[in-house]
């Protein structure tokens, strides 16, 4: 049987243009409890508006990926969420965590940032030793014995996955390991704070592929506890991990919504257009 | 000529002028080395200065070298070092940090003998300090400051910002950051670059003639009180250096077997600034290597 070979449209032609063009999902704060959420957010550098209008909230105990082309805007966002912009930019808006604005002035940054802890897009290990990178920060502001902070060390490795390969080292140099070890080490030394959240920007665009793939098993375990929010490039990542997923463009989020939505039937265009490769 | 034998031509030149500037610096240390190293012995190294007879040796002005180079670096490390800690991790742009960086860049480049001059006028003169190691040191502080702070400015800003992203992440206050996080992981290049500075430190002569005399008193070796002027460590005490000495005895020296003396002295305090130059590199990657394990 012959027949004539159906051509293939794009997708974009299937669905009508009816389409809004944002749609942002809005949490329901009786089912779901709420970790962090943005009002009004918007980042000046200088005179130049980097972004608007990132009203999210995030639930606790999920995964948020952050997606967009370079320069939409969500690095800026995330770095917004524990005041890592400060003195580079001028954030505007709320940030409200635990029914506190952690954006207004009277808050303490420092303290704030022992809750909400970040991780970067290259590892960023101290120039001590394993051990001492992961208790330094805190023994800064408490007092802790050594049987203490032997455990932490101890937990929070195990967290990250990395106990089984430096058990044995733990007084070697951090410079030492190789990047995705390093990143694993930074990640434990967040955890050992015992943040609520962790804002991750990149954590595994500079490990290679087995490495990365290590590290998003560690992202599933670790969300019974933590609330995460991640900035990836990498859209199957996103899809994989991450429960939510927000697509930025252009200092805008474009759409928020759950991830298997955002990335099957996406209820915006430019989404779809996103998703699909078309740009970006 | 076609562009490969062009490049052959081009690299040999510039290859040619390279080592002419490394020549000029080995011609010049074999003919200071084969001219002093035949005078140098354990009496010429610590035996005192003659004025008129032969035999004399650099003791007390080594020894005053280096008494006044410790005390020069004690004043003005602490100095440089916040210095460059304010350039480097607090200063943003503004007015007032481009008039310290014009600052710091007309001093490093101010000619020695107007330090020394100055120096002399006011500390000398005008504070009533006299001749002495103390005015002296003051003067080679006003000397190294600059250089120093640069240097140290350098390596600060050497350490990548992760660092201090990742101190910040952590709840760590800026000055915690600094102290606790970018300090010891700059500390191998820091260390380089006191010892660098050293060694210019050390072969300074136009800053000090006027600052810390050309004379020599006998020291007593006996006597640590710093407040007793024939103590080496009174920092009261007019002190020629090793630099000043050469200067001075080359220019009104009697002493019959000037030019041993002088020449013994030169490549004395040629060994000693090389010394310095290689140590600064070994001792920070040694430093370095024990910062990282490696």
């Amino acid at each position: 049987m012959t027949h004539k070979q159906q051509e293939l449209k794009p997708v974009s032609e299937f669905i009508s243009d009816t389409r809004p063009e944002r749609f942002v999902y809005q949490m329901d704060s009786d089912r779901h409890e709420i970790a962090l959420s943005t009002e009004n957010l918007q980042v000046r550098y200088g005179d130049k508006l980097a972004l608007s209008e990132g009203d999210l909230s995030f639930e606790r105990y999920k995964i948020t990926s952050l997606i967009g082309a370079s320069g939409s805007g969500k690095s800026t966002f995330l770095r917004s969420l524990n005041r890592m912009n400060d003195g580079v930019a001028n954030v505007t808006g709320k940030i409200m965590y635990r029914g506190l604005d952690i954006n207004s002035k009277d808050i303490d940054v420092y303290e704030m940032r022992r809750h909400i802890g970040m991780v970067f897009q290259r590892p960023n290990p101290f120039a001590k030793s394993i051990y001492d990178n992961i208790t330094f920060a805190l023994t800064r502001r408490g007092k802790y014995s050594k049987a203490e902070l032997d455990e932490i060390v101890e937990t929070t490795l195990k967290q990250a996955a990395l106990w089984d390969q430096v058990k044995d080292e733990l007084n070697k140099s951090a410079l030492a390991l190789s990047g995705g070890q390093a990143q694993r080490l930074v990640i434990a030394r967040a955890l050992a704070l015992k943040p609520d959240i962790l804002l991750l920007d990149e954590p595994s665009s500079a490990l290679d592929p087995i490495s990365s793939a290590k590290f998003e098993e560690t992202l599933m375990e670790l969300k019974q506890y933590y609330t995460i929010i991640i900035v990836t490039h990498n859209m199957q990542q996103a899809a994989r991990i991450s429960d939510y997923t927000a697509f930025f463009h252009q200092g805008k989020v474009i759409e928020y919504d759950l991830t298997r939505k955002i990335f099957t039937r996406p209820k915006v265009k430019l989404t779809d257009d996103y998703i699909s490769g078309n740009f970006g | 000529m076609n562009a490969k034998t062009a490049d052959k031509v081009a690299t040999g030149v510039i290859y040619a002028i390279a080592a002419s500037v490394a020549l000029v610096l080995v011609a010049m240390l074999a003919f200071i080395l084969a001219r002093g190293l035949p005078h140098l012995s354990w009496h010429f190294l610590t035996g005192a200065a003659r004025s008129f007879e032969a035999g004399g040796g650099i003791g007390v002005q080594l020894f005053n070298s280096f008494y006044l180079l410790i005390l020069a670096m004690l004043i003005s490390f602490p100095i440089a070092l916040g210095a460059a800690m304010y350039l480097n991790e607090y200063a943003k742009p503004s007015l007032f940090i481009s008039i310290i960086r014009t600052a710091i860049e007309v001093m490093s480049s101010l000619p020695s003998v107007v330090v020394g001059l100055f120096s002399f006028l006011i500390f000398v003169v005008k504070f009533h300090f006299g001749f002495s190691i103390l005015s002296g040191a003051i003067a080679l502080t006003i000397f190294n400051l600059p250089i120093l702070t640069r240097s140290i400015e350098t390596s600060l800003s050497q350490i990548p910002n992760l660092q201090r992203e990742a101190g910040a992440a952590l709840g760590l206050s800026r000055f915690e950051t600094v102290i606790h996080i970018i300090l010891p992981a700059a500390v191998p290049s820091i260390v380089t670059g006191v010892v660098i500075s050293a060694g210019r430190v050390f072969g300074e002569a136009a800053a000090l003639i006027y600052t810390a005399g050309q004379s020599a008193p006998t020291l007593d070796f006996g006597d640590w009180n710093p407040f007793n002027l024939a103590s080496p460590l009174s920092p009261f005490r007019p002190a020629e250096t090793l630099a000043v000495h050469i200067w001075k005895i080359n220019s009104e020296g009697i002493m019959p077997d000037l030019s041993a003396v002088s020449a013994g002295a030169s490549a004395v305090l040629i060994i000693v600034v090389l010394l310095f130059n290689f140590s600064a590199r070994r001792l920070g990657t040694l430093l370095y290597k024990k910062l990282t394990n490696s």
